[in-house]
């Protein structure tokens, strides 16, 4: 395949979303109701299809941020305290709280579209935890993806959706980001999305460590392998300022098909416990002072109870278990009726194995296939290897402005979820700085940023510019991997084994070498130090380099080329933001052997800038303000 | 796996412009060999086990045989999803069978109203209430 024979398609538009997950189903959902107000134009342009496109697409069990403001139940203070806790003090409150006094109302939303939420006998949300509630979630994405397309369609031909388009760089007009460029994954055609406001919501980074499963388990990674690392790249390359790139997830999960185990630990009510029946959260208890003031709150925050389960580990005390059998028993010992314990065993099962039907079905594959019940059996848990997901328990993201009326200081800067590039917006995974958002965080805040998107777009009215000079070298660029390939498929004998490129799946695992063995991998239980780090952006440069070597036979390697591309700045940002905090501060995240202790001078937000004139980085230190 | 194709009930989709697996796929890993007229995976290492093809598949031609490196032989959960439920039969390597259904959507497909009967915003664009606020919310929005 050569450049030449792809066709150049140029779209026009208003508002770009960029992504098809659940962040791109709030943005599309809210922005069609404004912009046909203001007779704007919306372009949806997602690498999958969306009825089961991102994090979301094998369904959820749990819906993990709902606060109940209309019944009183939390408070908005409440909720930032919880997260600023849980990340070890470093969050950005204004952000937490924005998401969090309009999650409500998505919630209530998805429940009329057609969610099935659990009730109690009163007719009340059931909660798995204080801010958790169970679903039937199966098909939430089918469902949501439904009302994110039926609300472009209100917009008639201003609201479009584009599937199977892989969008993998960024357009600039100066200092302003006004479209993105990438190419379809089923045809020979080249895209160029023109936008007054883009918004990135490509969502977190997978396989950027190496898994603790490499046969074919590689792509049982806990968040999906689909998920590459798109939205750091994006922002990055367009010079946005990035935070919090240091803060990656480490989530501890049902050991090999990593299903949840929120239901089991909040529900349930299971403990976790070593191979001699000892929690370690008691044992252990002492070591949590060393990380007051957060380690000694409640709840422990997700990092801290890694690192005790990761001392039990390093001491040789595994298998850890989670006491599922106790648990249930526990459950049924206090109910004295025969006939009731029976009922309430059976409805116990059942809500086991919906927990993982409905999110991870590996895991239910996985009990079936060690012949494990629950109620009888208790499974392992383990540590899983390194993500980059700021919805969750991590914080990586691009540095954005809050909302007027809750940011202070220089937290505000004239449009929400506006990155330090004008015009250029981001959501979900790919803002920082504003964890636990969750699926419903993560839809609220997409609504959040494309109506910004859209002021934006209304105060810079004025048709977007380029120099079109530019196109044919991006579009040559983008499409170099495939000739690249057809230049020297024919030397060797082997299409994968020729020194004059290199495929994108052993790029991938010379990626996940350097990155497991030398910042701190599960490998090396999760420990790294300046001299490590160092060697490994060593090793990162020639990695760098033979990117352009990168070689694709058709059009589905071409997306894996560029996939780890973005993998490998997704990577080289972390590493340099982990060099660059020098202390420990989320020691079951990973853990500077060089600095071992949490540090007042510290208590910062770590942020870094690729500098697209210079292609220098810069590395500066933000404030956090109390919220 | 991993999915995998049963080839003699894989039809190709032949009625229609793509294979269902192809058209859902998320990662993109289901493709129809064309002179066979069988869909496969392309990178069953790459493979989520998200069941989205099983579940979507129109003669039930996709199963998933667990991920060999970790998990034993014999196993099997294999779900029939209609528009409001789903279910499951999940067989263990032991032969024991056990059964679940669970509700997967309580309105009919393709009825969705993006407002869902909730009143507009009045506000403008610089106006922080989103689309259906506050009656979505059920209360008034916090503001400081």
């Amino acid at each position: 395949m050569n450049p030449g024979q792809f066709e150049t398609i140029i779209i026009e538009t208003d508002l770009l979303i960029l992504g098809g997950g659940m962040a791109a189903c709030g943005a599309a959902f809210e922005a069609a109701h404004w912009a046909k107000q203001h007779n704007l134009k919306v372009t949806v342009v997602d690498k999958a299809a969306m009825e089961r496109s991102g994090a979301v697409a094998m369904g959820l069990s749990a819906i993990n941020l709902y606060l109940g403001l209309k019944n009183g139940k939390n408070t908005i203070e409440d909720y930032v305290k919880y997260v600023k806790n849980d990340l070890m003090g470093i969050t950005r409150g204004d952000l937490v709280a924005n998401i969090a006094r309009h999650v409500d109302s998505s919630v209530h939303l998805f429940e009329k579209w057609g969610l099935p939420i659990w009730k109690d006998e009163e007719g009340n949300y059931v909660n798995e935890g204080r801010w958790q509630i169970m679903i039937h979630g199966e098909s939430y994405k089918n469902i949501v993806s439904e009302a994110a397309k039926n609300a472009l369609k209100e917009l008639g031909d201003n609201g479009k959706y584009y599937e199977r388009i892989f969008i993998t760089e960024p357009i600039m007009d100066g200092d302003r980001c006004v479209g993105a460029a990438g190419f379809s994954v089923r045809e020979n055609k080249f895209y160029i999305f023109k936008a007054k406001a883009v918004l990135d919501v490509m969502g977190g980074a997978v396989h950027i460590f190496r898994p603790r499963s490499v046969g074919e388990g590689l792509g049982r990674s806990w968040y999906p392998p689909f998920n590459s690392g798109a939205s750091a790249y994006f922002t990055l390359k367009a010079g946005a300022e990035m935070t919090c790139q240091e803060v990656r997830f480490v989530p501890v999960r049902f050991k090999d098909s990593y299903g949840p185990v929120g239901a089991w630990f909040l529900l349930f009510k299971a403990k976790a416990t070593n191979a001699k029946g000892e929690d370690y959260m008691v044992t252990r208890a002492a070591e949590l002072e060393k990380w007051a003031p957060y380690g000694t709150a409640k709840p422990t925050p997700a990092n801290l109870r890694n690192y005790l389960m990761m001392q039990e580990v390093e001491e040789g005390n595994g298998p850890i278990y989670m006491r599922t059998d106790e648990a249930i028993k526990e459950v049924v010992a206090n109910i004295p009726d025969e006939k009731q314990a029976k009922r309430k065993l059976k409805e116990l099962e059942s809500e086991a194995w919906e927990d993982f039907l409905d999110m991870t079905i590996s895991q239910a594959l996985n009990w079936a296939a060690h012949n494990i019940m629950p109620e009888e059996t208790p499974s392992e848990i383990a540590a899983c290897e390194p993500y980059f997901i700021s919805s969750h328990s991590g914080a990586s993201g691009a540095w954005i402005s809050g909302p007027e009326d809750l940011a202070k200081g220089d937290k505000f800067w004239g449009y929400a979820n506006m990155s330090t590039v004008k015009g250029l917006f981001a959501a979900g995974d790919a803002s920082g700085a504003s964890s636990h958002k969750f699926s419903s965080g993560s839809f609220t805040e997409g609504r959040i940023a494309a109506k910004s998107a859209l002021a934006f777009c209304v105060d810079f009215p004025d048709p977007v510019s380029f120099d079109e000079t530019k196109i044919e070298v991006l579009k040559n660029r983008i499409l170099q991997p495939l000739l690249t390939f057809e230049t020297h498929k024919e030397f060797a004998n082997d299409v994968d084994v020729n020194p004059n490129f290199i495929k994108p799946k052993m790029f991938m695992f010379r990626l996940q070498k350097i990155m497991d063995e030398y910042a701190g991998g599960a490998s090396v239980g999760f420990k790294t130090s300046k001299a490590l780090l160092e060697k490994g952006l060593e090793f990162l440069q020639y990695m760098k380099e033979d990117s352009e070597k990168l070689a694709a036979s058709d059009l589905n390697e071409l997306m894996r080329c560029w996939e780890n591309v973005h993998r490998m700045w997704q990577a080289e940002s972390h590493i340099r933001t982990i060099l660059f905090r020098e202390e420990t501060r989320w020691p079951g995240y990973y853990f500077r052997t060089d600095y071992p202790e949490m540090k007042d001078e510290w208590e910062c937000f770590a942020n870094c800038k690729w500098n697209p004139e210079t292609g220098e980085w810069e590395m500066k230190r933000r404030e956090i303000e109390e919220f | 796996m991993p999915s995998f194709v049963i080839k003699d009930k894989c039809d190709g989709c032949k009625a229609q412009d793509r294979t269902a697996c192809q058209y859902i796929c998320p990662n993109d890993l289901m493709v129809l060999d064309k002179e066979k007229n069988k869909a496969y995976n392309r990178a069953v290492d790459m493979c989520w086990e998200c069941y989205s093809c099983v579940k979507i598949c129109p003669t039930q031609a996709i199963e998933i045989r667990g991920y060999a490196d970790f998990m034993p032989l014999g196993a099997t959960v294999q779900p029939m999803r209609s528009t409001d439920s789903i279910m499951w039969a999940v067989r263990f390597r032991n032969q024991q069978i056990k059964r679940f259904k669970f509700p997967i959507r309580t309105t009919p497909e393709g009825s969705i109203q993006p407002d869902a009967g909730f009143s507009s915003a009045s506000g403008d664009l610089k106006d922080p209430h989103l689309r259906t606020e506050p009656d979505s919310l059920g209360t008034e929005l916090y503001r400081k």
